[in-house]
């Protein structure tokens, strides 16, 4: 039973918040590519977007709960929110694109001018955000708030160790493969995702055969809201909603997309989990596993922590140098511009 | 020097809003107004000279102004002789192990050849290096955190006055700028961008999490000044008189003086900066700079090395930032690597140079002056405007309790309104490059 306690004990402190981590990232990573092959910049408003789709959806739970509709099914309130915050997120991008991008795509501005009107963009959403939500945490989670918990989990198998799945985790998880599987059939199958891929291959080439730049922007925009509001109210759900955190995600992200390739959705994915896994990995005290494999007598004593949860950043970093040194085009071969 | 009457024209303005604010609202404030700017209008030189001049990204300007200051509590605080004898000499051995950890990978990934073999060894001299570190270095940090933890728990700094921290500030911002220039210039110019993102995130979680170098949250206060506090101004006659003339009272008067103490040392500061940075540009160096900054096809077809130049560029723009760092941290006399946040530190300091004017020295200096103004002005403008907006609500209403408490936050919706007009409307800033 010794390594069954390991694996028990292993799953319930890393891998399944890691996968949970790993999928949130994965949606925020695949906007990030997605601008990135369509739009050619780096997104840096894209956390803060993040926070204010996740405020949109808060606000929306709110509002249900006070009529009296919660918890379908036992799920969160948010979930019944989210087709709002989908819109409002929609509604606010496209605005965004209309007022501040559109002008210098026309006037062919460099790419590095188009990141510093991302970063005006990431003061305004952060300046609104906060406006509507302040700068500390909101929790939204409500519903039944385990699918099964580490009690019910030990009663029912009779290990030592026992292990819980949180629904948000388990939504999670859920959602990404359902979101990376539709993108992936429209970015293949239909006529508006090929016309993407066209456009992102060869913009000269696409616009010749007549594909519309503009909607290819719009379709590119509406993705992205639409990934990052689910990206952000699971990641919220999850770990609970303050606008500062949801900032920071920029660098994990920004490092999964560039590890995978930046352009190359598969990539993105791939980057996430890697980044989740390696960050969860290196700051998990390992004592316990270790405690269950190791022979009698040869326990560890430490706590087998590799280090510090809060240099989580400095791994996150040092997997981006070492690709950055050994493969600069990532995993998958994304774009080199 | 290339100013035109109207650059010196849009000065006098600014100063004259100075004086206005000396006027109207206090001369204290419009002397913490005038120092902060001068500090973060030396920030914004270091950018421009990176982003004006080379065209490169650096959004890991918190980090360096981090590390600047860092050096001042290891110069001018005095040594903890306790915390010495307890782990000084194990961290000291601990670092140095670590670093060679790090060296002997690189050798070893130099000398052999690329086999699985080589993937062992290097992975062999990690994890025992690791090791190695950690049981040197675990229990002196340990020892070091232990003594007298609620006023010290760290090594201290060199005891030296604290003027000397300003060029080392800028030495540590220039170390650091160099690895992460070292890695990731000479690739797209993206990963520039995240690169110093990271680094400049990693730089505060040490400085919060090494309680052994300087106290981590716990924070580094009463730090030695170069220049005098208000309160051993207060007793000296000529302070006392000072007063007497200006109808003002001596405490008010005393802590005029002292912020004007720091401004003439920090205007002397920016001075040689300005100097230098001129000369620079307008030498055949900085002529090569902006050569490689619009074409770095053709530079390159010149022979010039522009990897290599960019380097040098960004760690002295780079040590430019870790300088005002120092500065910062030695006027207010503390560090406190909480209050470190990107949006102030970084993402600020870009809109002073992009509203100012990239590429042009004083359009830096200049757009440090009015954005810290409107830094801290939009704030007390922001609630009077809200109070207008919720005067007919009722009292105690929730939602002018909520309007009234998040009228702080207007100040980043108008810094991102401000950087949006002028990339729109006047892309070459408030004094263009010329």
């Amino acid at each position: 039973m010794e390594p069954l306690n390991a694996l028990v004990s292993l799953s319930n402190f890393m891998l399944i918040p890691a996968l949970a981590y790993g999928s949130q990232l994965a949606l925020g990573a695949l906007g990030i590519t997605l601008i990135f092959s369509i739009l050619r910049f780096a997104h840096f408003a894209h956390g803060d977007t993040m926070a204010l789709g996740t405020a949109a959806v808060i606000g929306g739970t709110l509002f249900l709960q006070a009529q009296g509709i919660t918890e379908p099914f036992g799920l969160p309130t948010a979930l019944l929110a989210i087709p709002f915050g989908l819109l409002v997120m929609i509604a606010y991008l496209l605005t965004a694109d209309k007022l501040v991008y559109k002008y210098f795509r026309k006037v062919k501005a460099k790419p590095l001018t188009l990141v510093m009107a991302s970063l005006g963009v990431m003061f305004v959403t952060n300046g609104i955000t906060r406006l509507f939500m302040g700068v500390g945490e909101t929790r939204f989670e409500d519903g039944n708030r385990f699918l099964f918990t580490v009690r019910e989990f030990r009663d029912f198998t009779g290990l030592a160790e026992g292990m819980a799945l949180r629904s948000a985790q388990a939504l999670t998880i859920i959602t990404a493969l359902v979101v990376m599987v539709a993108l992936f059939w429209f970015l293949n199958r239909t006529r508006s995702g090929k016309s993407m891929r066209a456009y992102s291959d060869n913009e000269d080439l696409a616009l010749l055969s007549g594909i519309n730049p503009e909607r290819v922007v719009m379709i590119t925009w509406t993705i992205t809201a639409i990934l990052l509001v689910l990206a952000g109210t699971l990641y919220g759900l999850d770990k609970g909603f303050r606008p500062f955190n949801y900032f920071q995600l920029l660098l994990p992200m920004f490092a999964a997309a560039i590890l995978g390739g930046l352009g190359s959705p598969i990539g993105a994915i791939v980057g996430a989990y890697v980044v989740a896994f390696a960050e969860m990995g290196i700051t998990y005290a390992w004592r316990r596993v270790f405690t269950y494999l190791m022979p009698e007598g040869l326990e560890p004593n430490s706590m087998m922590q590799l280090l510090p949860v809060d240099y989580k950043f400095a791994v996150t970093f040092a997997i981006l140098v070492i690709v950055l040194l050994f493969r600069p085009t990532g995993i998958f071969k994304g774009k080199v511009l | 020097m290339s100013l035109t009457a109207r650059d010196l024209g849009l000065f006098a303005i600014m100063f004259a809003v100075l004086a206005m604010v000396a006027m109207f609202q206090s001369p204290q404030l419009a002397v913490t107004i005038l120092n902060m700017s001068l500090i973060s209008a030396i920030m914004a030189l270091g950018v421009n000279m990176q982003w004006g001049y080379a065209g490169l990204f650096n959004v890991g300007i918190m980090g360096f102004t981090a590390v600047g200051g860092l050096a001042v509590v290891l110069i001018a605080q005095p040594p903890i002789p306790e915390a010495w004898a307890a782990g000084g000499l194990g961290i000291l051995l601990g670092l140095m192990l670590g670093v060679s950890t790090i060296l002997a990978s690189v050798i070893v990934y130099k000398r052999m050849t690329p086999s699985k073999m080589r993937g062992l060894a290097i992975f062999a001299v990690l994890v025992v290096g690791y090791l190695l570190t950690s049981y040197v270095f675990g229990p002196a940090k340990q020892a070091v955190q232990a003594v007298n933890p609620a006023s010290e728990g760290y090594l201290g700094g060199a005891g030296l006055p604290v003027i000397f921290a300003w060029p080392v500030g800028a030495v540590f911002a220039a170390g650091v700028a160099w690895m992460v220039g070292k890695v990731s210039l000479g690739l797209r110019s993206d990963y520039l961008a995240i690169a110093t993102l990271g680094i400049s995130e990693i730089v505060i979680a040490v400085l919060k999490h090494e309680r052994w170098l300087a106290r981590g949250v716990n924070n580094v206060t009463g730090i030695d000044r170069p220049v005098a506090r208000p309160i051993e101004l207060q007793p000296l006659p000529w302070v006392q008189s000072l007063a007497e003339t200006l109808g003002w009272s001596v405490s008010q008067t005393a802590s005029v003086v002292s912020g004007l103490g720091y401004s003439a040392l920090f205007i002397f500061v920016l001075a040689i900066l300005i100097w230098l940075a001129e000369r620079a540009l307008n030498s055949p160096w900085g002529r090569m700079m902006r050569a490689i900054r619009d074409n770095e096809i053709s530079a390159r077809a010149m022979g010039k090395d522009v990897t290599r130049r960019h380097l040098m560029i960004f760690v002295l723009g780079s040590a430019v930032c870790g300088l005002a760092g120092a500065m910062m941290v030695s006027m207010d006399g503390q560090l406190t690597p909480g209050s470190y946040e990107p949006l102030r530190f970084t993402f600020l300091i870009w809109v002073m140079v992009i509203v100012g004017g990239s590429g042009n020295n004083w359009g830096a200096v200049l757009g440090a002056f009015v954005i810290w103004f409107l830094w801290v002005q939009v704030e007390p403008a922001g609630r009077w405007f809200m109070e207008i907006v919720t005067s007919g609500m009722a009292d105690g209403s929730d939602l002018k309790q909520h309007l009234l408490s998040s009228a702080a936050y207007m100040r980043l919706l108008t810094m991102g309104v401000a950087l949006l007009l002028m990339l729109r409307f006047a892309p070459r800033g408030l004094i263009p490059e010329r």
